[in-house]
């Protein structure tokens, strides 16, 4: 398949699709109405699982670093994060050194 | 890095600078780069082009989603299943798309309107819009999200580029690096924005249940993360407001 072609059918439509849907899904609702707090929990929700999907079954370069580092990095850049402010850019600082130091020191 | 005092935001213009000042000041600028650099080397080491590399970051406008493409395209891959995992993994912009229109849209905007600023929502976007975007007027919340959208999604197609020409010399560890970002990313800046019980419910549940599901080979695990974790904490949120009110 052309390499376009295939960015668009493969690569753009099955993202966008979603955005579409959710243009028509979220039509009429209030902002207060109890649906709406249930999708942002469902949001939240998708997100914690690629969080915790990307940590547990990395695609490519991630899968060399061992699971037991990608864990520590997660947890204590999240650590990082609690401690500091509830700053979001220490949490991935803190994070990002976490997993650099322990791929250097257990082999990446 | 320190929040951009809120301004007046008299007009969309203003709404749509201020936006971009959020965008390059927030996390997420760092973020960005640093994934899209990771991606445009990755766009290399597969043998796309760099202008195809380009392309899939403002067309896509999905990390994941866009890693799993360009690994997945590779010869003898088989099309519809690399459609279906690209479909899966950005399961997630259906209910931020939901969450965010009621919170930015005004009566009178038209479905159609909405396809451009929703395409540039992504859990970036998403993020510093529902932290910042109540705070202006409605009229113009809409113009604030284009404009944090189309700054980060910019500064990512311009470092996909710096990417693809970078690949050679980058560290052997940069590419698993630029991979953890998403994921501590995600982590800190939604649990920054969890107020209610609702969300950090959800968040811990979701963090939970999310590995059992993938490792238990069930379907659609992403999907069913999303669904049962997010039920789990809208009932505790019942739960405990009905508690409240007796």
């Amino acid at each position: 398949m052309d390499p376009y072609l295939a960015l668009i059918l493969v690569g753009f439509l099955p993202s966008e699709v979603w955005r579409w849907l959710g243009i028509v899904l979220g039509r009429g609702l209030d902002e207060n109405a109890e649906i709406v707090l249930w999708v942002r929990a469902v949001a939240t929700a998708l997100i914690a699982g690629v969080v915790a999907r990307i940590v547990v079954i990395p695609p490519g370069a991630l899968a060399g670093v061992p699971l037991s580092v990608r864990l520590v990095a997660l947890g204590g850049g999240f650590v990082a994060f609690l401690l500091i402010r509830r700053s979001a850019f220490a949490g991935v600082l803190a994070g990002e050194a976490l997993l650099i130091a322990g791929a250097l020191a257990f082999g990446a | 890095m320190s929040d951009p005092a809120t301004p007046a935001a008299g007009t969309a213009t203003e709404a749509f600078v201020h936006g971009i000042r959020v965008a390059l000041t927030s996390v997420f600028a760092f973020v960005i780069v640093f994934t899209y650099i990771g991606y445009g080397a990755l766009a290399h080491d597969y043998g796309f082009s760099v202008g195809w590399a380009m392309l899939s970051t403002v067309l896509q406008w999905a990390g994941p989603a866009q890693v799993i493409l360009v690994t997945g395209l590779g010869p003898g891959a088989i099309v519809v299943e690399t459609a279906i995992a690209v479909a899966l993994s950005s399961v997630r912009l259906l209910p931020i798309v939901v969450a965010l229109l009621p919170i930015v849209r005004r009566e009178d905007t038209r479905a159609w309107q909405l396809l451009i600023p929703v395409h540039f929502m992504a859990v970036s976007v998403w993020v510093e819009a529902m932290r910042h975007a109540p705070a202006l007027p409605r009229a113009h919340r809409i113009s604030f999200c284009n404009g944090v959208g189309l700054a980060l999604l910019s500064l990512g197609t311009v470092f996909t580029a710096v990417g693809y020409y970078l690949q050679a010399a980058l560290p052997a560890l940069f590419g698993a690096a630029a991979m953890f970002i998403t994921p501590i990313s995600f982590l800190t800046s939604t649990a920054r924005n969890a107020r209610l019980l609702l969300e950090k419910a959800a968040l811990g549940l979701g963090l939970a249940i999310a590995p059992a599901l993938a490792f238990s080979g069930i379907g659609f695990d992403l999907l069913w993360t999303g669904v049962i974790a997010g039920t789990l904490a809208y009932g505790l949120h019942r739960l405990r407001r009905r508690g409240a009110a007796s």
